[in-house]
């Protein structure tokens, strides 16, 4: 244990012995313990500081307030706005805040989410997440709009929202448009390793109740909705059904299948079929990695679902006018197509789904799918009250 | 040390509040306070839109719930999973620190150093790492099949083992650190005498070096035990979410299904676990340090 | 009979360093794949390097370890001594001191999140940091608590004798005899902040991620090569830290 020495050189620090008594009533003893406290003080009021001003950004109780969106400026100086924008990993091309930026001015921030409920919750967790421009999909952004917490797209300053499909300007979760905008659209099916499979799947119950190939080998998608979504469709009921007899049925179903499963995946299930360890899983189309010739996508028979990932604003952005300036962007027919060409996703936007190269249909033949087909799944709408049934069920199916 | 007998008077009571006051009301706005919440959240509904749902008044519906087998059975799983990577990691580990402690003196500093380094590296890496490792085409398989032991890939990942396997490797070194600090502090003395009275190098380690290390070994024991039961990061990444521990139940409660409530309940009965836990240490560290 | 003892102490090594060694070999793998080699290179470092998300992330954690570590600090010493010297008979004030060490850590988390979201706060690096403080005073007052008993009350009073204040006396006999105690609680606290998860992931805002949470969602997308160089890097540092640390001998005897 070294000696440590406290004092410094012998009789260098303190007072003659003479003044012993005024020294320690008064001077430094005193005022000491005073600065001391003030220090303290000041500490503790540091920490409050640090909270306060990130208290309650804009005052209003995230909530329903009757504030009618303050009319934007058509005119307000983009490059001044910076904007911070959440989407999942990969699904936005990489260069595409670099082009917004030379193209408008605003510099991007992107954030990543790897599953609707994680922004979700960032967003609802805080008065202000610092969020302008969020990607969820639409029966959240119906659920974020029923909450108060999005800004009503002003539709005159996305003059490019006429480059949409009419079909997607009319989706159950968000008619006309009012607080989404779709980014991309699709379906639901299996995707599966034709070589390994050993046929072609073509229902549902061939992920709930897998042949012997399959068995262990197969994964699910856990995010809420579509954790229900092969049930619900191999016994017939609706993506949206609140019934509590056949929710209960769905969920008999589903732990059934639990068996059958190596594992419920949102993010990894590609590699998973391209390294063999799954052979089959639930995807979205645009998420099956088709052009590994390998690899096949099939909807089910007994119908899917047809689900929107949006562009929504959030009320509480400061860089509203470049937020729209960036929904609007996307929406060029151009960049729209860069979109698609680059993640693999339809976009519900015909001048850009024309120019799409032909040999990229082959390679991902889920994106040569015509909208009408599309429509013929079943879109997904918030379920209000029932919510909460969904949740417990999903907590009941996944944690057994 | 506590001087007593001083005049207790003005400058101790301020010296009372500049020393204790900052630290305790920072604990008592961010740690008290939130812990309050919680307890305060198991009585109230999921909200809509998930959250709080304070106007709908209070239930004990959040109670009834947890007692469900299903979730019973998730407490079971974890405490059980805990459990057995705490007596893993004190199978191994004591050896381990005994025999840093019998190096030389240099060796002993690299020793434990070379221990801890691993820790050292991000948390989320190293679990990764045992996925490349454990998976059907990774390394282990791959080295398996090599020498011929095996002719198809095992199913090592996303299984329980694998959780377990990665709990262990991830609090190791809190066992090793705590009673290597233990076995070092026997008195050596006390090792000779043993000899000297005729007992042989396993007599002494039983009936002298364990018993003088008891305390370590709780220590050690609560080290990996309490990060092994809330932890959610191993069982996902390794049990494919298919092994649900109750981190994992707290986690999804809170981030997304956002039933509040339901998982301040969970975050109690894993609280409770625990501390019936520390006190139950609390208790053998007392009855030890008796003799 | 020396080999058997030093067994287990080679089993563990082999344990504890398999994976790591897989990290840094795959980290210098051409191929994407880690299941498959196809030559040397130094590709994923440059990936790493150029890693905008990482980088920032980087810079995150080191804001969020650092303040979380001055703000522990002051506030542990300060909490350590007036403990031992006007707590001393006290059970529960010591026991709320060592609570945050103590509680796991996604109750830690859940509990901040629940009160940020009671007070409206919007969410960011301070967030993060404030939370991390929560436990770093905790271990920053235990390690100076085992310092206290050092402290020679004889020369404490001996200092105020001679005249010296109570500030004077804390910062010139107390704080230096604590030091060794001080500091490690120090890096204790910030090599637990660097590397904490679970409570950043909770409490930390969607565009200000700190590495750990960086790196949490490159996994959950799957198997990418810089990973491993990163694991590599932060081994490095980690290494080259500890052989610093070392020649500090100081740091040996907080061991």
């Amino acid at each position: 244990m070294p000696a440590r020495e406290p004092f410094g050189e012998p009789g260098t620090t303190h007072a003659q012995p003479a003044d012993l008594d005024s020294k320690r009533q008064q001077g430094s003893g005193v005022l000491g313990a005073l600065r001391f406290r003030h220090l303290s003080v000041a500490a503790t009021a540091a920490v409050l500081a640090l909270l306060l001003p990130a208290c309650g950004g804009d005052g209003q109780p995230g909530g329903s307030g009757p504030a009618a969106s303050a009319s934007l400026d058509p005119e307000a100086d983009l490059r001044k706005q910076r904007l911070t924008v959440s989407n999942w990993d990969g699904y936005m091309p990489k260069d595409l805040p670099a082009r917004f930026k030379s193209a408008v001015g605003t510099p991007v921030t992107v954030a990543k989410h790897s599953t609707n409920e994680e922004i979700i919750a960032k967003l609802t967790a805080s008065a202000d997440s610092g969020i302008d421009v969020a990607f969820v999909s639409g029966q959240y952004a119906q659920a974020l709009a029923a909450q108060g917490l999005l800004e009503p797209i002003h539709h005159d300053l996305v003059p490019h929202l006429k480059n949409l499909d009419p079909l997607a300007a009319r989706l159950a979760h968000d008619k006309g448009n009012v607080y989404s905008v779709p980014y991309t659209w699709g379906t639901t099916g299996l995707c599966y390793r034709k070589d390994l499979v050993g046929y072609t799947p073509d229902s549902w119950n061939d992920l709930l109740k897998p042949r012997a190939a399959v068995k262990g080998k197969a994964t699910m998608l856990k995010t809420e909705r579509w954790l229900f979504l092969p049930a619900q469709k191999a016994l017939g009921y609706s993506v949206n059904t609140t019934d509590k007899q056949q929710l209960a049925q769905v969920k008999k179903l589903l732990l059934t299948a639990k068996d059958g499963l190596l594992a419920y995946d949102d993010t990894t299930f590609g590699d998973r079929l391209k390294s063999g360890e799954a052979v089959l899983a639930e995807a979205w189309d645009g998420w099956c990695p088709t052009d590994d010739k390998r690899i096949g996508f099939v909807v089910p028979k007994e119908g899917s679902d047809l689900w929107t990932d949006t562009m929504v604003i959030l009320k509480s952005s400061k860089n509203k006018e470049a937020a729209h300036a960036f929904i609007d962007y996307v929406l060029d027919a151009k960049v729209h197509s860069w979109v698609a060409s680059n993640i693999f996703y339809k976009v519900p936007n015909t001048a850009a789904m024309a120019e799409l190269d032909p040999a990229l249909l082959k390679s991902y033949p889920a994106l040569a799918m015509p909208p009408e087909e599309l429509l013929k799944g079943e879109s997904a709408v918030d379920l209000g009250d029932a919510a909460t049934a969904y949740t417990r069920i999903v907590t009941e199916v996944t944690a057994g | 040390m506590a001087r007593r007998g001083r005049a207790a008077g003005r400058p101790h009571v301020r010296a009372r509040i500049v020393l204790l006051g900052p630290g305790l009301s920072y604990l008592a706005v961010l740690l008290v306070l939130p812990l309050a919440l919680l307890i305060g959240y198991t009585v109230f509904r999921r909200g809509r839109f998930g959250g709080i749902a304070y106007e709908d008044g209070s239930t004990g519906e959040n109670f009834a719930r947890i007692t469900d087998p299903l979730y019973a059975g998730v407490l079971a799983d974890s405490l059980r999973i805990a459990a057995v990577t705490t007596l893993l990691a004190l199978l191994l580990g004591y050896p381990t620190a005994y025999a840093i402690s019998r190096l030389p003196g240099r060796w002993r500093t690299i020793a434990l150093v070379l221990v801890v380094l691993p820790f050292w590296t991000n948390f989320l890496i190293r679990t990764y790492a045992w996925i490349v490792l454990l998976s059907s085409g990774g390394v282990v398989n791959w080295a398996l099949t090599g020498i011929g032991v095996i002719d198809r890939p095992l199913k090592l990942l996303y299984t329980e083992p694998a959780v377990v396997l990665g709990l262990l490797y991830a609090y190791l070194p809190l066992m090793v650190l705590p009673l290597y600090s233990a076995i070092e502090r026997v008195d050596p003395r006390l090792l000779e005498a043993s000899a000297d009275l005729g007992a042989r190098p396993a007599r002494t380690f039983w009936s002298v070096t364990l018993p003088q290390t008891l305390p370590g070994v709780l220590t050690g024991c609560v080290f990996v035990f309490v990060p092994s039961l809330g932890n959610f990061v191993v069982p996902e990444l390794l049990g494919g979410g298919r092994t649900v521990m109750v981190g994992n139940l707290i986690r999804d409660q809170f981030l997304t299904a956002r039933d509040w409530p339901f998982g301040s309940v969970l975050a109690l009965a894993l609280m409770a676990f625990l501390v019936m836990l520390l006190m139950a240490q609390a208790w053998a560290g007392r009855r030890l340090g008796g003799r | 009979m020396r080999r058997a003892t030093l067994l287990p102490l080679w089993l563990t090594y082999a344990f504890l360093y398999t994976p790591v060694v897989v990290l840094v070999v795959m980290s210098f793998n051409r191929s994407d794949s880690p299941y498959e080699w196809s030559g040397f290179s130094t590709a994923w470092y440059s990936t790493l390097a150029g890693d905008d998300e990482v980088l920032r992330g980087l810079a995150n954690t080191l804001i969020v370890a650092a303040g979380a570590t001055v703000l522990s600090t002051v506030l542990g010493t300060l909490l350590a001594v007036g403990l031992a010297r006007h707590a001393s008979r006290s059970r529960l004030l010591p026991a709320l001191s060592v609570l945050p060490a103590v509680l796991p850590d996604i109750v830690l988390a859940i509990g901040l999140l629940a009160f940020y979201s009671l007070v409206s706060a919007t969410l960011g690096l301070h967030s993060v940091l404030l939370a991390h403080t929560v436990f770093g005073l905790a271990f920053v007052t235990a390690v100076v608590r085992t310092r206290i008993a050092h402290v020679d009350p004889s020369l404490e009073e001996a200092s105020r004798d001679l005249g010296a204040g109570e500030v004077t006396t804390f910062l010139r006999i107390t704080l230096p005899t604590l030091a060794p105690g001080i500091v490690a609680g120090a890096l204790l606290t910030f090599t637990l902040s660097l590397d904490e998860f679970v409570i950043a992931f909770f409490t930390a805002g969607p565009k200000d991620p700190t590495l750990p949470i960086v790196i949490y969602s490159m996994i959950r997308f799957g198997v990418t090569p810089e990973i491993n160089a990163l694991a590599t890097l932060l081994l490095a540092v980690s290494f080259t830290v500890v052989i610093a640390a070392q020649r500090v001998s100081r740091l040996t005897e907080a061991l």
